[in-house]
């Protein structure tokens, strides 16, 4: 309880009080407050004093005793209120809601199964990047006690307790990707590990709880937990975890006579469960052995929510300067955490070398180069203007003036081809203008920086001043040069990371070169399996400003420090560009562009991607925010891990779930442009 | 601080004192006065003499606050205990954690050796100590989706008990769910680690296996509904067949080593379960083919087996008194008693275990012929001293048959009738058996076709509520039963219970074990009525506490009210043995683990198993390993170290360090084969079995 808090109302009781003599007793108020945080043994020692010289000038009312009796009060009232709390009957809030807002619609779940519908096919969740809870098992000294306790996920109390401690353990191995040496930190399993993310942040609760709801239990849903800071493929060195999702999925297809399963899963899950795919149905020492027609016999839908299938470009700036805005949502939990510098000014530079242990955060880099993201003067989105989407948000009819807002040229716009320019100006001029001087070849200064920086150790550190400037120099990158950018940076990750992950646009699909298992979580790089029955959801949110390109500046404390950071100065309306960042429609993580493109076009019908012809859905909904507070974060939502809740999107989920196909569910449902950007893609199918 | 929160009270009390003098505020103190008094407490303090500082306030008059009220006392009282709480709270977190000096666990000591995690291990809990969780239910527990019934704080007992106890029950008819109420069973290893907040049940092992290297892909909690008949988790939940897949996954990406399975009380005769079930071909059995235990089975390290049933199960079924099996008294023991239930709540716990399968499951098994009739029991010459002087002298005693030899020196005069499960009264109990009257159990059948159901007790609650007067006495009048007659006695008073639930257990000794008639599952978890699989590399343990004074047999009476919706009868708590015998408040005691005796938990591994037997075809090696109970030393030993209680025994090292071993691959005989502290091989010997 802060101090001034507890100041007042002591004012205010000695008032009351008959004791007129109010100065003496703030000087005793300061001294009783360090004592409260103080030992206990000069506890004994001074507030006895204090006391004995009250007990004369005032003996009835001194300040401990009004702190007492405060804090007294205090209690009492909280008692009765959480008394009164646990005897309020459930349906109270609910109640209160109604009476302010109208009556509620029905859960979707409650909704359907008046409709008759109910439980049919198994369902199985593979949750994404961040949302998975982690739970110790080995540790070392100064994690002693936290035995399977979580240490991601839940309230995460161990951040604030002992951070330094709390980094090392969850930072992989530099160079192996696994786990360092005396810790073992594991992914928690069953439902429980992805429900919840913290106290109330609900992330999978909601659609389990509508489920639920017409019958789904433990043995007809299954979550396919995994630790998502290892590359996909180490999940099953590891863990086996890929062996075991197989497995699972083969006992709940069984048990459920033989009806076939539908997936579910969400961000990253959705590369996850691509990669899985592959990897069941390729023969064993490298796949699961599960045999050419695995996924048709036990699949019968992928229903991808908010899927970042070619890449985020959220992610690069969480590489290049562990500036994401919220991709690992460090940030979201603790808001003044990383601005504070608890942790000596190094904040940021702890969190990247944590983030960059994590070989996961490189399947989100985007995929398919300037083909799929644009050149340095072209882009599939050019033409989208910001402000036609703040009036869009109101709108109901999206759908059908998009067409007509797409004819309006726009006469600036945004280049997001060029996923990082240094400057804004260098965003913004014509390819002809920009002087770019090439940083491949650059020498990497050599710095003493390891000595001085103490045990903070980025790999900046190894590049020096030339290759800083060098970065620098080149001015811009679109999404083919960012990864050759990463790996003049970040070699050693990114050695790491290109052994698991690819990045490119296969010519042809046939080489076998592509049966090796970096290629499998890369939809530009994979053919999907020969299940002709299988049905392939896109589900997403847009009408959110999502990040798409940054604006980045040289730190000006360079030493022991991350060289470069967004330009949060820059700022444009017309071409969307806020605190340095560009941002499209998406759902605020992912981009329209990334989760729809491979549903609209890269799979849809028979492509060399989808030979034998899986059929493929949209739907998008639009973002709406809550209504009032009462709603928490909103029903309609589209945002990327709040429309997990979205009532719209969870009644799709369990029509499919109950045995409906993409067809009856009405097929499209297509708000952004994403058909026309897609037509501007020119990809060979 | 104590001498802070000495002084204050001392003040108060005077002030009160004070304030309740009418005539205090005559005294019109004068400042000067005041300053006087400042010095001269000024000068006390320095001293630090508070007693001194108190007897000068008393003599000097002062002005007297007028608003300092009996409220205002309680504010301040309720203020300084919650600071002086947070104070020590915050002192215990800021306290570092090696500042208690934990005794080295046995996990740490054992990966020092070079014990690593080898074989995968599956736990698999008893009965109650699973947690259930609600997934669908009526609209009194609205709120409670995925959130735990049974297992962790138990709060909604307090809040609506009524309907807690609603969810909790099975329908009375299929032994499944009632309509509208889905309750399952939580899974994962959080499913029974804990029992209660702080009640650990599983969890102190599971630290020391992840110590030497076990995590989540090599070790499992077979979690299930123990609420459930075992066949009928296949049936609803399909538990058996989750477990097969779980194991035979295990198998495979642990490099094909095969697995050790850990159950516990009910979850030992769950496991032998499953492995009848798990070899037998489809429709109702697992099609594991015949050699899938050999095949996927290393050992079995059955803790506190109660493979002959318990007698508690009894009491528990027939009056709802177990002591404790059902830990609803050990939680709330005050709740039965005041019965704020409106008067029933023993009849409210019936009611609700009646309609659990899993407890029939626990009846004692074998008859006469394990348990003993009228005249003879196996433990008959068995001694009461209990454990007492066992304590005061620890002594070392490798080969402690010697040792029990010279106890039984001083042994009680009269053998105690072990074998009467149930008597009424003291002396039925006691008599010789030509002394009793002899009805035959039989006889209740035909009383039972002609009984007049009495509806003035509107709703009937328990099936006591229609059963005759008649028929009541009747049971009384018989004076004593034994595990033959008991089941003649259920069958009578809890027909229907017993209708449904002998569907699924049996309790019988099986002539011919070749007999296609076995092949139901109803006989899979009676070990005396299965054969064990064909797999002669597998090795059983049979891990259990001694020494403590287990429930054998009950003395009971009628109650006294015995109006409708009560339960007719009642353990006689009055009556009592003389010293050292072994009668105490109406339960006869036998040596064992507090829940399961002796004879139950060791005689499958002395006897029935062990060689070449008919029950054991394949010759599977057994083992017994007994754990003498020593009480924690001091309160900061929790629960102990060393204790051989039901459940606290999952705490006792020498148990862990045991099924660490063999986790990583040690057999039987690199244990050193049994440890025997009690008569388990006299008794097993005066049983006449045929092997």
């Amino acid at each position: 309880m802060s101090a001034i808090r507890r100041r007042k109302p002591i004012n205010e009781s000695d008032k009351t009080s008959e004791a007129s003599d109010s100065k003496p007793h703030k000087e005793k108020e300061e001294e009783q407050h360090g004592d409260d945080d103080g030992s206990d043994k000069d506890k004994k020692k001074i507030p006895s004093k204090i006391k004995k010289k009250h007990e004369e000038k005032q003996p009835k009312w001194s300040c401990l005793d009004s702190c007492c009796w405060f804090i007294g009060c205090i209690c009492v009232t909280w008692w009765l209120l959480l008394f009164l709390y646990n005897a309020m009957p459930a349906s109270f809030p609910q109640y209160v809601t109604e009476a302010i807002t109208g009556p509620l619609p029905d859960p979707p779940g409650v909704k359907l199964k008046k409709e008759g519908l109910k439980a049919k096919h198994p369902v199985v969740f593979v949750p994404g990047i961040v949302t998975g809870g982690l739970e110790l098992w080995e540790g070392r000294k100064c994690a002693e006690g936290l035995f399977r306790k979580r240490f991601w996920g839940g309230t995460f109390g161990e951040v604030y307790k002992r951070p330094l401690c709390w980094v090392e353990h969850m930072s992989l191995d530099n160079e192996t990707g696994l786990d360092p040496c005396g810790i073992r930190v594991r992914p928690v399993s069953g439902l429980v590990a992805a429900d919840y993310f913290a106290p109330g942040y609900f992330v999978w609760a909601v659609l389990i709880a509508n489920l639920a709801r017409i019958g789904y239990e433990e043995k007809t849903m299954y979550m396919a937990a995994y630790d998502w800071r290892l590359s996909f493929q180490n999940t099953e060195a590891r863990d086996q975890t890929l062996s075991r999702i197989k497995s699972n999925i083969e006992l709940i297809v069984a048990t459920n006579g033989g009806k076939k399963a539908v997936v579910i899963p969400h961000s990253m899950g959705v590369l996850y469960f691509l990669h899985f795919m592959k990897w069941v149905e390729a023969p064993a020492p490298m796949g699961g052995g599960g045999g050419p027609d695995w996924c048709s016999k036990h699949i019968k839908a992928v229903v991808n929510i908010g899927g970042p299938f070619l890449g985020v470009p959220k992610a690069i700036a969480g590489l290049f300067s562990a500036e994401a805005k919220d991709i690992a949502v460090v940030r979201a939990i603790a808001p003044g955490f990383l601005d504070n510098d608890i942790f000596q000014l190094q904040t940021l530079q702890h969190v990247m070398r944590m983030s960059r242990s994590w070989d996961s955060t490189m399947s989100m880099i985007p995929r398919g180069g300037d083909t799929i993201w644009g050149g340095l003067d072209w882009s599939p989105e050019e033409g989208y203007s910001c402000a036609k989407k703040r009036e869009r948000k109101n709108d109901t009819q999206i759908a059908e003036e998009a067409g007509v807002e797409s004819a309006v040229s726009q006469t600036r716009s945004a280049k997001y081809g060029r996923i990082i320019s240094f400057g804004k100006d260098v965003a913004e001029a014509p390819s002809s203008d920009v002087e770019r001087i090439d940083f491949r070849d650059a020498v990497k200064g050599h710095s003493a920086a390891n000595t001085t920086c103490r045990d903070v150790w980025t790999e900046y550190h190894d590049m020096g001043f030339g290759g800083i400037n060098a970065v620098a120099e080149y001015k811009t990158y679109t999404a083919e040069s960012i990864v050759d950018l990463l790996h003049f940076v970040a070699p050693k990750m990114m050695a790491r990371g290109t052994a698991h992950f690819s990045y490119g646009i296969a010519d042809n699909l046939d080489d076998p070169k592509y049966k090796h298992y970096k290629y499998w979580s890369n939809p530009l790089e994979t053919k999907l399996p020969n299940a002709p029955e299988m049905e392939i959801f896109s589900l997403y949110g847009v009408g959110l400003p999502t990040e798409r390109a940054y604006i980045y500046k040289l730190s000006p404390a360079a030493e022991c420090y991350i060289p470069f950071q967004i330009d949060t100065s820059a700022d444009d309306e017309e071409t969307c560009l806020k605190d340095g960042v560009y941002s499209v429609d998406g759902d605020e993580t992912v981009p329209v562009l990334s989760a729809g493109f491979m549903c609209a076009k890269g799979w849809r019908g028979k492509t060399r991607f989808n030979p034998s012809g899986i059929r493929t859905y949209i739907r998008e909904y639009s973002h709406s925010p809550p209504a009032n507070l009462l709603e928490g974060r909103g029903t309609l939502s589209g945002a990327h891990v709040d429309i997990m809740g979205n009532f719209a999107l969870i009644e799709d989920v369990i029509r499919v779930a109950a045995g409906a196909s993409g067809e009856e569910l009405g097929g499209d449902q297509v708000y952004s442009n994403i058909f026309n950007w897609s037509e501007k893609i020119d990809l060979q199918l | 601080m104590a001498s802070i929160l000495r002084f204050r009270k001392l003040c108060y009390v005077e002030q009160a004192v004070k304030c309740a003098s009418v005539g205090f505020e005559s005294f019109d103190q004068s400042p000067k006065i005041d300053q006087k008094l400042d010095k001269k407490e000024e000068e006390v303090i320095s001293a630090n003499n508070f007693a001194l500082e108190i007897i000068k306030k008393r003599k000097q008059p002062r002005k007297q606050p007028k608003e300092w009220r009996r409220l205002d006392s309680c504010c301040w009282m309720i203020g300084y205990l919650c600071s002086t709480w947070w104070l020590l709270l915050f002192l215990y977190h800021s306290l570092p954690v090696t500042l208690l000096q934990v005794p080295e666990s046995p996990g740490v000591r054992l990966k020092r050796e070079g014990l690593a995690a080898l074989h995968p291990v599956v736990l698999v809990p008893g009965i109650v100590t699973g947690g259930l969780e609600l997934w669908e239910g009526q609209p009194c527990a609205d709120g409670l989706f995925r959130k735990r019934l049974w297992g962790g704080s138990f709060t909604e007992i307090f809040k609506r008990p009524l309907c807690w106890l609603e969810h909790l029950s099975l329908h009375s008819e299929t032994g499944l769910d009632p309509p509208g109420i889905r309750v399952r069973a939580v899974p994962g290893l959080v499913a029974a680690d804990y029992f209660a907040p702080g009640y650990f049940v599983w969890a102190v092992l599971i630290e020391n296996l992840a110590k030497i290297g076990y995590e989540g892909k090599n070790l499992h909690m077979a979690a299930y509904d123990w609420r459930l008949s075992f066949q009928n988790t296949e049936i609803r939940d399909h538990a058996l067949s989750r477990l097969k897949s779980k194991i035979e996954l295990m198998y495979l990406t642990n490099g094909y080593k095969k697995v050790a399975v850990v159950p516990h009380s009910m979850g030992v005769i769950y496991f032998l379960h499953f492995l009848k079930w798990v070899e037998t071909p489809p429709p109702i059995g697992g099609g594991g083919g015949p050699g899938w235990c050999a095949k996927h089975i290393k050992a079995i390290m059955n803790i506190g087996p109660a493979f002959l049933g318990v007698p508690k199960a009894v009491s528990n079924i027939f009056s709802a008194e177990g002591k404790d099996i059902a830990y609803i008294r050990a939680m709330a023991p005050g709740l039965l008693d005041s019965k704020i239930l409106g008067l029933q709540t023993l009849e409210h716990v019936m009611r609700v275990s009646r309609t659990w399968d899993s407890i029939v499951s626990l009846v004692p098994k074998g008859g006469e012929t394990i348990w003993g009739n009228m005249d003879w029991s196996p433990e008959e010459r068995h001694a009461c001293d209990f454990s007492r002087k066992r304590h005061s002298q620890p002594s070392p005693i490798d080969n402690n048959v010697n040792n029990s030899d010279v106890k039984r020196g001083f042994r009680v005069k009269d053998p105690v009738q072990y074998g009467r499960i149930i008597s009424f009264g003291k002396t039925a109990s006691q008599l010789h058996s030509s002394q009793l009257p002899t009805i035959d159990s039989k006889e209740f059948l035909r009383t039972s076709a002609s009984q007049n159901l009495n509806f003035s007790c509107g709703e009937a609650w328990t099936e006591y509520d229609e059963m005759s007067r008649e028929g009541i006495q009747k049971v009384a009048a018989n004076k004593a039963y034994t595990t033959q007659t008991l089941l003649d006695l259920l069958r009578f008073v809890a027909p229907k219970m017993m209708l449904r639930a002998e569907a699924h257990f049996s309790h019988g000794i099986a002539d011919d074990l070749d007999n296609p008639k076995y092949n139901h599952y109803k006989y899979w978890s009676n070990p005396l009525e299965m054969k064990l699989p064909d797999a002669p590399d597998m090795e059983i343990y049979c891990l259990y506490g001694v020494g403590i004074p287990t429930e054998r047999s009950y003395v009971y009476k009628l109650s006294p009210t015995s109006g409708c919706k009560s339960i007719p009868y009642q353990i006689d708590s009055s009556v009592n043995g003389e010293d050292g015998s072994c009668l105490k408040g109406g339960v006869y005691f036998a040596d064992g683990d507090e829940s399961v005796p002796v004879l139950s938990a060791g005689f499958m591994c002395a006897k029935g198993w062990r060689g070449r037997t008919r029950f054991n075809p394949s010759g599977i090696a057994t083992y017994i390993r007994e754990y003498r109970h020593k009480p924690p030393s001091s309160l900061l030993e929790g629960r102990g170290i060393e204790s051989g209680a039901h459940v606290d025994i999952m705490g006792n090292v020498a148990l862990i360090e045991d099924i660490l071993r063999i986790a990583s691959g040690a057999t039987g005989k690199e244990i050193r084969g049994d440890r025997i502290y009690s008569d388990i091989l006299r008794m097993s010997e005066r049983i006449n079995l045929r092997l």
